[in-house]
């Protein structure tokens, strides 16, 4: 796409761009650290992940002002206003995958206990699949690329089942060892919380497709089949 | 559906100069049209052919076909002070007679032979004032001159005046870029409340003023007619990527 005639604009966009690409860094290595904590389980990595995700809020909020002034100042139109209204959206979405994180990171501590449970292995391969979905996501605003935004919404259902399985290895678990119950409660949250973080890279794909394309991704989904059938 | 006016091939000349590039478009009876492209790009060229303004053009040529309810407005047969009364026109600068607000108005009903009783007459400039949202503005001062209005008023005293001759399809071309904010946005709630019983087809460089009055717009670029669509698609996922470099201003 060429430039604007007024410069300024797209020094606009462009930094709105860049400040959902550090959000989305941001949310990456928070449900990195937040899994690495849970893992060894280390109290005090948990804590640092629950107070830098202030720094994920605090860019949403800078998000959210330059959007309503772009908007204000420049009247952004077709493409461009799609842009900068995915933008604000995704903005709020990856604020929620930084809490979804930021919740792993709290149930560290209740976790942490005499017994060792086996199937907390199985999380850390969920977790950077949720995380991979959220790269893309991001990969494909910053590209435009409705294709690979496309790609991620595909993903949904292999993490989708990835938690169905972790979740009923969990609950044999709890069957099994009934003095764990409370933490692999826990640890079930965690899973959840992590196929919740996949739905949010699946809406961040949604509105990537939307952005470039001017189409919702669902209306072109509807061809034949309806999605009564397909269920 | 039968359109108001129907435009088919229709290419303009000066000269050897070609304004117009076989534009086809069609214009409904309850719809607004926002014509807008960069200036040179032909969009005020074509609305003048709506009504034959070119004709006062020496050099001018149209060909193609235009068509207000069916019928041919270049057809030998067609009396052109007729059309020019069922298609009225308002101008970028208000252009009211030295003559008075009552006057103004009364003009067009007059020499159409629309009215000639006072009384019909009175009744005819009060509702075109009334339509034109100016009635409660002048209606103690009608013997005073148009011309000692403010432009906005006077752009209003012009719209009446058009109103008058009860036409059908009303042309603007650029009816707002001599008058400021408060001015413009009292014609585009006019255009609002005109729409349905006029046909509108409105000229603007403002974007924002095409988003905001018309149901419809038409991108223009060299004489051509890149995309007519719905106002709200053009705006927010226009099909050309002419469309799209010109309304978010990649414009070169």
């Amino acid at each position: 796409m060429v430039d604007h005639t007024v410069k300024a604009f797209d020094a606009d966009i462009g930094q709105l761009r860049g400040m959902i690409s550090q959000m989305g860094g941001l949310a990456e290595d928070a449900i990195a650290l937040a899994m690495q904590a849970l893992q060894r389980p280390d109290p005090a990595l948990a804590a640092r992940v629950r107070a830098d995700d202030k720094a994920i809020d605090a860019i949403e909020s800078e998000v959210e002002r330059l959007a309503v002034r772009i908007i204000a100042l420049r009247a952004p139109m077709a493409v461009d206003l799609r842009e900068v209204v995915a933008a604000l959206k995704i903005a709020a979405v990856v604020e929620r995958i930084g809490d979804y994180a930021k919740n792993i990171a709290k149930r560290v501590p209740m976790i942490d206990g005499e017994h060792r449970i086996e199937p907390i292995s199985l999380l850390p391969s969920m977790a950077r699949m949720a995380s991979d979905m959220v790269r893309a996501a991001l990969d494909a605003f910053a590209a435009r690329d409705p294709e690979a935004a496309m790609r991620v919404v595909e993903s949904d259902a292999a993490l989708d089942d990835f938690y169905d399985s972790i979740f009923r290895t969990l609950v044999t678990y709890m069957v099994e060892n009934p003095r764990t119950i409370s933490q692999v409660a826990h640890l079930l949250f965690v899973a959840k919380n992590l196929e919740r973080i996949g739905d949010h890279a699946t809406n961040v794909a949604e509105m990537v497709y939307f952005a470039a394309t001017g189409t919702q991704m669902a209306d072109r989904d509807r061809g034949g089949a309806t999605s009564e059938d397909e269920r | 559906m039968t359109h108001k006016i129907s435009a088919k091939d229709v290419s303009v000349f000066y000269g050897a100069k070609q304004a117009i590039d076989h534009v086809s478009i069609d214009v409904d009876q309850d719809n607004v049209v926002a014509f807008i492209g960069p200036s040179g790009c032909g969009k005020s060229t074509f609305l003048r052919t709506l009504n034959r303004m070119n004709d006062t053009v020496a050099s001018a040529r149209v060909t193609g076909e235009i068509l207000l309810d069916g019928e041919d407005i270049y057809a030998p047969s067609m009396d052109v002070v007729q059309l020019r009364a069922r298609v009225g026109m308002v101008f970028q600068k208000p252009n009211p007679f030295p003559k008075s607000i009552y006057e103004n108005v009364a003009y067009g009903p007059r020499i159409h032979g629309l009215a000639t009783a006072r009384a019909d007459l009175d009744l005819m400039v009060e509702q075109s004032l009334r339509r034109a949202g100016l009635w409660d503005e002048v209606k103690d001062r009608l013997s005073d001159s148009g011309t000692a209005l403010s432009g906005g008023q006077q752009q209003r005293l012009c719209i009446a005046r058009a109103i008058a001759v009860d036409p059908e399809v009303i042309l603007m071309d650029e009816p707002c870029s001599a008058l400021d904010p408060i001015a413009t946005a009292k014609i585009e709630e006019l255009i609002h409340g005109l729409k349905g019983r006029y046909a509108i087809v409105i000229v603007t460089h403002n974007m924002q003023q095409a988003a905001r009055v018309s149901q419809q717009t038409a991108f223009f670029h060299l004489g051509q007619l890149v995309e007519f669509g719905r106002t709200g698609d053009i705006f927010t996922n226009p099909r050309e990527e002419r469309t799209r470099d010109y309304i978010t201003g990649r414009y070169g």
